[in-house]
């Protein structure tokens, strides 16, 4: 008897982590594949059927990205107008967030919210005019600038949930001591909430970083981002697959890494606040 | 106070900016410039807007629909103590993050019909191959499929973490009431987890109307375009034709879109909390 359902429980057990892997499969497989394409000569990339495990492992699509393509200019692009929106994101993102919070100013909240449900692409068109008559086209500014409509409205409104959890007495406290809104804002509530600074500091980059329809239009020559220059690369180049798959394994390994270092927090931002983890 | 102030105007300005962006996008399609002709072009005279339209419904009601029944289901597995719990997590936010286009790229050479991994698992499983992105019929989902793979695991981890927030008692009354788990699950869990997902879908449902990236590194709307939605079609109208005035118009009607969605979503929300 005793035997039996310790059997059972082994069984369901099993029964739980198969389903479990089932689940998770295409998750992994996506991911394994993009990998393994990248590391295979173009013969095997093509073969078929294809190889699943056993396969030579070459370099070659890692080093026709960098020869054949200015992939560090496209990198470095990136990273400019990543970081360059997520400093500026945090700099107008957090004191507005730190205002909405401490004296509830719930109309501006739902302009944040309308900002999110609002399509991209709505912005890009006068935009792109604004941009064009300004001369601003193919600049680090105008893509920073516009990169921000993503990443503003996530900042805010996930530290307004941050902020509305620093006591107010504290505040209060500080006031009465003589520190003035921005010292409290400074000294007292950011320190609070540094690791909600950090999690959306990380969300607003990797969406940047991911951004494809406004780069695709007010990027040129000399700013072009990486989705950008991967998108070229099936358009125009004949297509072999080694190349691609690590011009693909490039583009997505950084965002990844960093998800991975801030994943608790990542949830929080991508449900835009709607789950307090 | 001025300081005080200096708080205060950050936020306004930010306001400020915001409409001056709405402000520009309407300005195209003010009445003194083109009138509402536009709009009846788009509402009356377009069939290929109206197909886009559709298009761009059924794409949302496809995707999201698997999304959300692979995800509770996901999320009622998931939901016990288990080893690998962390790793599950992690699993679940690498393609949320994932670079969209890297993902898309992946995906073109999986779909490819003779030599794309996706036939070869198909025909191992032992049905006869698709042709994915490259045929008319199937274009539309086997892009679905690749937002389903995407986002999954958000409406996954929403609903694990409203069911995380479940109180106990309810099943220890149905439970010394003689109710069975599947009727525990449909008259107590489903209801309490009904504001955690209108949440998830909503969430979804918005993205899922605005989709851009996939479609148009996938397909640009094709074959015959079987894939353009209002945003694929709006972008070639803008920046092909560059027929802003035109396009301003469908990105109106897109927004009035996906605002309605979201509006009928929050209501559903609000008729069943009470």
């Amino acid at each position: 008897m005793v035997r039996g359902s310790a059997r059972r429980r082994w069984l369901s057990t099993a029964g739980f982590y198969a389903l479990a892997a089932l689940f998770m499969l295409p998750t992994v497989f996506v991911f394994y594949w993009m990998l393994t394409l990248s590391l295979k000569p173009q013969i095997e990339a093509t073969a078929y059927p294809p190889s699943f495990v056993r396969f030579s492992v070459t370099l070659a699509g890692y080093r026709e990205v960098f020869t054949k393509y200015p992939f560090f200019l496209y990198t470095w692009n990136s990273l400019v107008v990543a970081t360059g929106c997520t400093l500026l994101g945090l700099a107008v993102g957090l004191p507005a967030a730190y205002s909405i919070a401490r004296w509830r100013q719930q109309q501006l909240a739902v302009i944040i919210l309308v900002a999110r449900i609002i399509p991209g692409i709505a912005y890009l068109i006068p935009w792109y005019i604004f941009f064009r008559s300004l001369r601003m086209v193919d600049t680090y500014g105008a893509l920073i600038l516009t990169h921000l409509i993503v990443g503003l409205p996530i900042i805010i409104w996930v530290m307004i949930s941050f902020f509305e959890d620093v006591p107010a007495d504290l505040a209060d406290a500080a006031l009465i001591d003589g520190c003035s809104h921005l010292g409290v804002f400074w000294r007292i509530a950011l320190p609070l909430v540094k690791p909600g600074v950090v999690a959306t500091g990380i969300l607003s980059f990797v969406f940047s970083w991911n951004n494809f329809l406004f780069s695709v239009i007010l990027a040129g020559r000399t700013t072009r981002t990486l989705p950008i220059a991967v998108y070229n690369m099936i358009s125009y180049e004949e297509i072999n697959w080694g190349t691609l798959a690590a011009a693909a394994t490039l583009i997505t390994l950084p965002v990844l890494l960093v998800a991975l270092l801030a994943q608790r927090h990542i949830v929080t931002g991508l449900t835009f606040g709607a789950v307090k983890q | 106070m001025l300081l005080v102030a200096v708080i205060i105007v950050y936020p306004i300005a930010y306001t400020g900016w915001m409409s001056l962006q709405e402000w520009f996008a309407s300005s195209l399609t003010r009445p003194r410039f083109i009138g509402l002709a536009n709009y009846g072009k788009i509402l009356l005279g377009d069939a290929r807007f109206r197909e886009a339209v559709a298009r761009t419904i059924w794409f949302t009601v496809v995707a999201v629909a698997a999304e959300t029944l692979l995800g509770v289901a996901m999320a009622l597995l998931f939901n016990r103590e288990f080893w690998g719990r962390g790793l599950l997590r992690t699993l679940a936010i690498l393609p949320m993050v994932a670079t969209p286009t890297a993902i898309a790229l992946v995906f073109v050479m999986m779909y490819h019909p003779t030599l794309g991994v996706a036939n070869y698992l198909v025909s191992v499983v032992g049905l006869s191959p698709f042709r994915w992105t490259y045929s008319s019929q199937t274009a539309l989902y086997a892009l679905a499929l690749v937002d389903v793979w995407q986002w999954t695991p958000l409406i996954m981890l929403i609903t694990l973490a409203g069911l995380a927030s479940l109180p106990r008692e309810p099943y220890e009354a149905a439970h010394l009431d003689g109710a069975s788990p599947r009727q525990a699950f449909w008259h107590i869990t489903l209801p309490l987890l009904r504001p955690a997902l209108v949440v998830a879908i909503l969430f979804r449902a918005i993205d899922a109307l605005k989709t851009f990236d996939i479609i148009f590194v996938m397909t640009q709307g094709g074959p015959a375009n079987a894939t353009e939605t209002i945003n694929l079609l709006l972008f070639n109208q803008a920046f092909s034709y560059f027929n802003m005035g035109y396009a301003s118009s469908m990105a109106v009607a897109l927004f009035a879109l996906v605002m309605g969605a979201s509006l009928i979503l929050i209501k559903v929300r609000r008729s069943t909390t009470w």
